[in-house]
């Protein structure tokens, strides 16, 4: 391999084209096409090899160097549109790519800019505050805390150690129906809720399956009060107790 | 400020800032204290020399047309140890897309992909998602692509109070002649580089 680069690190080919600007020190006002070509394509090849997946984005601009270069190749024809401008060949691209070291500058300017939670904090709201007002800001759940709210479930409702053959099973259908028709009466549902009366694991999961399911379907959202804070299950507007799930909408039951 | 007229209203604003969730506009403070918002916003600008010059622990920011209490960026390393919160840190992806679209909103995904040559989805979606940019609109042209431009939270995340407190895009104009004539920027956008105002 002839050049040693980082190819995860390429956001895109403007982003590989720039960086092999910058590493040949050539004047990205008259870049040298046939070079820069040679060495673009060079590193697709390094990343075929290596079994990635080259975008098609990167192939189209392989393609558009190509281009340039076979028009910086050939002749001008003088007597052809004598009066349009007589564009370098290699003017669109140079001024994409001006345009997107223009933004990864302003990226950057961005980034250094005092950010709040970074930088720069407000007061946190004090603890009174923590009622059940409509002001509180929520923010949607993130995957980590349900799976760690998941695994304090299972926790609590560690599986019984006695054997009972028990063939009244609750299927994830019937779960979400359950659910919805909470939602129906009340907006909102703790999570903790949802698991009111529920004994064993196998429930657990079936009840955290038809959230899943929920949220899925984008029947229902899945909310908590700041980080850490207790997770609560939203009917999406227009949910109603209209809503119902048919077992054959799922992929089990 | 009849019933008020014995208490120093600078104080109470302070008072009002401090229990506020979010920047507070002047005209809302002007309400309370039953004054007109130009007298509310000397005083708050008042208040933001006097904390400045006091060289205190928070700074008033103006903040999304507003004013908000705020710590110093030079203390943040004790912040994060007393909120036990590591930095994060933003993916170059998402800076860059944000950064398309703050500059040169209204924006549509095609623009944001031609000008990053890589395809944004993912990132436009997480950014929809995390509410700092939002969608304006549908163009009028053929397909009605979805619009995109900042939102509110985009100006708290990065405490600007409007979006010409962007800053300055850096320009090309050490351009050679013969190729600054292939470069034809729409005019709004000129407007936009051209506008940035100090914050």
């Amino acid at each position: 391999m002839p050049y040693q680069i980082d190819l995860d690190s390429f956001k895109g080919p403007l982003d590989l084209l720039l960086h092999l600007i910058r590493k040949n020190e050539m004047d990205i006002y008259d870049i040298p096409i046939a070079e820069i070509t040679a060495q673009y394509l060079a590193t697709i090849e390094a990343m075929k090899s290596l079994n990635l997946d080259v975008a098609g984005e990167f192939l189209v601009m392989a393609a558009t160097l190509l281009h340039i270069k076979s028009r910086l190749l050939l002749p001008r024809d003088s007597e052809e549109a004598p009066e349009e401008l007589e564009l370098d060949p290699r003017a669109e691209l140079v001024q994409r790519l001006l345009e997107y070291q223009k933004y990864i500058d302003a990226a950057v300017s961005l980034d250094a800019l005092p950010v709040l939670g970074r930088d720069v904090f407000v007061r946190s709201n004090a603890a009174l505050e923590e009622d059940e007002s409509e002001e509180a800001e929520w923010e949607p759940v993130g995957l980590f805390e349900l799976v760690a709210a998941f695994r304090d479930l299972v926790q609590d409702n560690a599986e019984e150690s006695f054997h009972e053959v028990d063939r009244e099973r609750l299927s994830v259908t019937d779960r979400i129906n359950q659910i919805l028709a909470a939602l129906a009466d009340r907006s909102s549902l703790a999570f903790g809720e949802l698991l009111a009366g529920v004994v064993s694991r196998s429930e657990v999961v079936v009840t955290f399956l038809a959230m899943l399911e929920l949220v899925k379907m984008r029947l229902a959202r899945l909310m908590q009060n700041g980080r850490g804070g207790p997770i609560w299950l939203y009917a999406v507007e227009g949910v109603g107790d209209s809503c119902q799930v048919q077992d054959e909408s799922l992929g089990y039951c | 400020m009849s019933p008020l007229v014995t208490a120093d209203p600078k104080a109470i604003i302070e008072g009002l800032l401090l229990v506020a969730d979010g920047p507070v506009r002047p005209v809302h403070i002007a309400e309370v204290l039953e004054v007109e918002p130009a007298q509310a916003l000397a005083l708050l600008q008042e208040l933001q020399a006097e904390y400045d010059s006091a060289g205190r622990g928070f700074a008033l920011h103006s903040v999304d047309g507003g004013f908000q209490l705020r710590t110093r960026p030079e203390h943040a390393e004790w912040l994060r140890r007393f909120r036990k919160s590591r930095p994060f840190r933003f993916s170059r992806a998402a800076l860059e897309t944000l950064a398309i679209v703050a500059y040169r909103q209204p924006v549509t995904r095609a623009e944001i992909d031609y000008l990053r040559g890589v395809d944004s989805g993912g990132v436009v979606r997480t950014l929809l998602d995390k509410r700092l940019i939002r969608i304006l609109g549908k163009k009028d042209v053929p397909g009605k692509p979805l619009i995109y431009g900042t939102s509110r939270e985009f100006l708290e995340l990065f405490g600007l109070q409007d979006l010409t407190g962007l800053p300055t895009l850096k320009e090309f104009n050490d351009l050679p002649p013969d190729m600054l004539s292939a470069m034809d920027l729409p005019p709004e956008e000129q407007k936009i580089l051209e506008d940035p105002s100090p914050s």
